[in-house]
């Protein structure tokens, strides 16, 4: 272990490890990094136990990437420990930036979460059982780590240095976050890793100004490669969306669902998005339109939750559901 | 770039609570207010006295400034409208950027509605203050933009607040544009006879106006000619007249009246609100001004048909000329007077009074016709019934008008061109009859005090009562008026031979259609609104348009003339001063986040937004000059790049949490 290298750790919540891929998925760069680097504590890649990590000495760690999402008093438990033993922590993934799509539990209150899972009638559970945190098992103590009320993002419970969203993060921002740390050549803390233009910068297709007359899910048609997907109705999100991913879903002519998060200077991406989506659609021809004919045309969005708030509804301005209605 | 985000350090916020006299501190305990603000966060001082507004307030701010060094501004007094010009001068004579002030409007919204509850008026008070603390913390300097003026006018309506805005513009050097939507000038003045309390013929006093109106060599008259589109801004507007064709050459037509004389069409014609008639070339008065026959396109049979010309037979002067086509003229002016008048109160939906039902009941404007001397009677007020004149004649006053049914406000012209008509059948038959039925005379004029005790001396019979219904006696055709006198406490009838319906003004039938065009609200009542109803009487919501005459409120001439003049001189300061200086309302489109996504284009009303290229990327960009800072751009702005100066994102944010935190 060479004196130089960096103390890196890499924590887990609540997630797919999608975002462990995408280290690995530095290909070539990769062994720069593994040689710069003293893995101090990885679950997915290293086997280092707690109490390895809970020995070490408060910011030993020099950077600590964090993916997922903040679901229950583990991962809360875990971000502060780590955020203790490192010197810089980064939400790593769009789960520990915004909540991610685990966040969308948020639409639901704790209670009837657990309802749902484990008391729908397709559920084989039929003592109506559901986690307690815990329980005695025989003579055994067992403990569930109990959910909290609402999944949070990293920041919800400890101070966080960096951002870097994606679902999974790109490489080229992987690079970039390495390539700063190593030269100590770092960003305003608080920053994201990333261009700070929204994703429309980087979509090579033609556009027009605005307004939607009708509007089309991605599954009822097959979008014109040449034009603005919003242009042809497509409710594409890259309009609040952060560049940085190189269009990659727009040139395989899917729409942009929105994982990188909003881009800088953008608070809420959904409530930004509904906004620009509310002002453009029907916007000509909006004097001549009734009351049911605006109904009409909104009811093209199916699931708004779903369309706008896919990765950012925990650190959205709507955040959960407080009650059930 | 850097401008739109706040230094938020060495943050010092002065507060300064107003006690409007005792408009606020009557209600709100502004002691309460302002100990509650001098605890906020970056808060550095926080005082109240009586007046803020007066030289001792602003001192006292402006000492703050340089002696403590505050750097933020939050007044907490009375609305922005009233006076945020104001503390924003005081701002910028004590050195500081006048855009770091924000007001709580604790007066409007607070004292003046909350009067019975003073607790929770003060409570409201400490919110609003909190919020513009929240707000102040994020305020940003701002410089207001200097634009060139262009050095015109455009003056809509020709009637006699049209003309007179028109003649003092124009007399100032600058040059004018006159639209008028009918064939010739004089508007509702040019329907009457004689004008209270003068008695003066309405003509002769309108006639040279006109005339020096149509001659003057800065003032180009639009006749037939209408507003159909407008944009920009004070100093800079670009609008749109379309300019239907008239068919007669007017520099050749000799007024002869030929051409009329053997038109085959015969219409009812407006100017005499149907009790004559009048052919399809046809000219509003044997005075009108520009003195030409005008061929109205609806009824001319060669236009509608293609069969007839016969005006073209007779005319010796060769002046028809139906290749005349419709011009939509493009005109650039720096400011803007509307002066679109009124239309007369329609009494037919008063169905106890039978206008429309019964010949012998008239309103005010026809009984004025038969008044004049060019009019349908020829100047003798006669019964439609019979033709013959009257014996006993009722006048009803606030028909329409101070009525909840149709509209609250008071006509203010009805009560003495009734007492005119009355002097006016008095003077054509002393033997007659005349009662006046009102409310209140309301004679507040110069010299209609006089004019009203004038009627009474000649025998005008004033009955304080409403009628409360007209009915016709079969067999006579008398009118049979019930009706309370309110001085006797009783309830009477009595019969007549010629009622006529005291009519009050209502805002003219494509009022709205302007408001819309130029983005100009009206008032509840109807009328154009003007900025402020005590301080602004001339001034639209908008910059650089001015409302001058009925089209603000209902008006008598020497009041619309009077308006006229002071709306003239309102549009005078931008064009004499040439250069404006513009609010830095629009918004701030920061590059480095605006992705070219082109949801704000075609949003702004007013096509002040595009996407420009470059290289390979666009980036949309605002033209100041027709950009109105609605905000619709930053509102829809999906990626935070279009941004409200006055209104950021943090600014507002910040209110809200400060609200509900």
């Amino acid at each position: 272990m060479g004196r130089n290298r960096l103390n890196l750790a890499i924590g887990l919540g609540a997630t797919c490890s999608g975002c462990d891929i995408t280290i690995v998925d530095l290909a070539e760069y990769l062994p720069k990094v593994l040689s710069s680097v003293n893995i101090a504590f990885w679950p997915t890649a290293a086997d280092l136990k707690l109490k390895d990590l809970e020995a070490m000495a408060n910011g030993s760690i020099d950077l600590c990437l964090y993916h997922g999402a903040i679901v229950n008093e583990e991962n809360a438990e875990m971000a502060r420990l780590l955020r203790r033993k490192s010197k810089l922590m980064v939400a790593f993934g769009s789960c520990a930036c915004f909540g991610g799509v685990p966040g969308l539990a948020n639409l639901a209150t704790k209670d009837s979460l657990l309802e749902t899972v484990y008391g729908t009638p397709s559920t084989d559970n039929p003592k109506g059982l559901k986690p307690q945190g815990e329980a005695l098992v025989g003579e055994y103590r067992m403990a569930v780590p109990k959910r909290l009320d609402a999944v949070l993002p990293l920041s919800g419970v400890v101070e966080v240095d960096y951002s870097i969203p994606g679902c999974p993060p790109q490489t080229s921002q992987v690079k970039d976050a390495f390539e700063a740390i190593l030269s100590s050549d770092l960003p305003p803390r608080g920053s994201v890793i990333g261009p700070a233009k929204n994703l429309c910068d980087e979509c090579p297709r033609k556009r027009e100004g605005k307004s939607i007359s009708k509007i089309v899910r991605a599954h009822e048609t097959i979008a014109d490669q040449e034009r603005c997907l919003l242009d042809q109705g497509i409710l594409c999100m890259g309009p609040a969306t952060r560049a940085g991913c190189d269009a990659k879903c727009i040139k395989a002519n899917m729409r942009c669902e929105g994982c990188m998060g909003p881009p800088d200077g953008v608070g809420d991406q959904g409530a930004k998005m509904l906004g620009a989506i509310a002002s453009i659609l029907g916007l000509e021809g909006e004097d001549k339109m009734s009351e049911e004919d605006v109904a009409r045309l909104m009811d093209g969005i199916v699931d708004p939750v779903g369309l706008f708030y896919l990765f950012s509804l925990p650190s959205s301005i709507l955040r959960r559901r407080l009650w059930e209605v | 770039m850097n401008d739109v985000r706040a230094d938020l350090k060495n943050l010092k916020i002065g507060v300064y609570v107003c006690h409007c006299g005792k408009n606020i501190a009557d209600v709100v305990d502004v002691k309460r207010v302002a100990d509650f603000a001098s605890k906020l966060p970056g808060v550095e001082v926080a005082r109240e006295y009586l007046h803020m507004c007066d030289d001792v307030g602003q001192e006292m701010i402006s000492k703050d400034i340089m002696e403590l060094g505050i750097n933020r501004v939050v007044v907490a007094a009375c609305s922005p409208k009233v006076h945020e010009l104001t503390f924003r001068d005081t701002l910028r004579k004590a050195g500081l950027n006048p855009y770091l002030l924000e007001m709580a409007n604790i007066r409007e919204q607070c004292s003046w509605v909350h009067r019975s509850d003073p607790d929770r008026a003060t409570e409201k008070a400490i919110d609003l203050v909190k919020m513009a603390v929240a707000k102040a913390r994020w305020l940003i300097p701002l410089e207001t933009k200097a634009v060139e003026v262009t050095r015109s006018a455009l003056v809509i309506g020709g009637g006699i607040a049209g003309i007179q805005a028109a003649l003092d513009v124009a007399d100032n050097g600058y040059q004018v544009y006159l639209v008028e939507k009918g064939p010739s000038l004089g508007g509702r003045m040019g329907q009457w006879s004689k004008v209270f309390p003068t008695m003066d013929c309405a003509a002769c006093i309108l006639t040279p106006k006109m005339v020096s109106a149509a001659q003057h060599p800065k003032i180009k008259l639009l006749t037939n000619s209408e507003l159909i589109e407008a944009s920009g801004s004070l100093g800079n507007f670009k609008v749109k007249i379309r300019k239907r064709p008239r068919y007669v050459d007017e520099e050749k037509c000799t007024a002869c009246g030929l051409c009329a004389q053997k038109c085959p069409v015969r219409i009812p014609n407006e100017v005499d609100f149907g009790m004559s008639s009048r052919k399809a070339i046809y000219i509003t008065s044997p005075n009108a001004v520009p003195l030409a026959y005008s061929i109205d396109g609806e009824n001319c049979l060669y236009l509608k048909r293609g069969i007839c010309r016969v005006c073209e037979r007779v005319c010796e002067a060769k002046a028809i000329d139906f290749d005349q086509k419709e011009e939509v003229l493009e005109l650039r002016v720096g400011s803007i007077i509307v002066a679109i008048g009124y239309d007369p109160f329609d009494p037919t939906p008063l169905e106890e009074y039978g206008f429309g039902r019964y010949k012998d009941v008239v309103t005010g404007p026809m009984l004025e016709r038969m008044t004049d001397p060019m009019g349908p009677t020829g100047g003798a007020i006669l019964r439609p019934s019979t033709g013959k004149p009257p014996r006993k004649v009722a006048f009803i006053q606030c028909v329409g008008s101070r009525d909840a049914r149709f509209n609250l406000y008071c006509s203010r012209v009805c009560c003495m061109y009734a007492i005119k008509d009355s002097l006016i059948i008095k003077e054509q038959n002393p033997e007659s009859d005349v009662y006046i039925f009102y409310m209140d005379i309301r004679a507040f004029g110069k010299g209609y005090e006089e004019f009203y005790l004038r009627s009474q001396e000649a025998g005008v019979k004033f009955i304080r009562g409403k009628v409360s219904s007209i009915r016709e006696d079969p067999r006579t055709h008398e009118l049979v008026l019930r009706y309370e006198d309110t001085l006797l406490g009783t309830a009477l009838e009595d019969s007549f031979d010629l009622v006529v319906l005291s009519v009050g003004q209502v805002p003219r039938a494509d009022t709205d259609a302007i408001s819309k065009i130029l983005g100009i609200p009206r008032s509840a009542d109807g009328f154009l609104m003007e900025a402020h109803p005590k301080l602004r009487p001339n001034d639209a919501v908008v910059d650089g348009i001015y409302l001058a005459g009925s089209a603000q409120y209902p008006k008598d001439i020497p009041d619309a003339v009077a308006q006229a003049s002071g709306a003239a001189a309102r549009a005078l300061i931008p064009l004499s001063m040439g250069q404006v200086y513009v609010e830095p309302i629009s918004p701030l489109i920061e590059e480095d986040r605006c992705g070219g996504c082109g949801v704000c284009v075609k949003l702004c009303p007013y096509g002040a937004l595009k996407l420009e290229e470059r290289e390979d990327k666009r980036v949309a960009k605002v033209d100041e000059v027709l950009c109105k800072g609605c905000g619709t751009c930053s509102a829809a702005c999906p990626s935070g790049a279009v941004r409200s100066r006055m209104f950021t994102e943090e600014q507002i944010l910040s209110m809200i949490s400060s609200a509900a935190g």
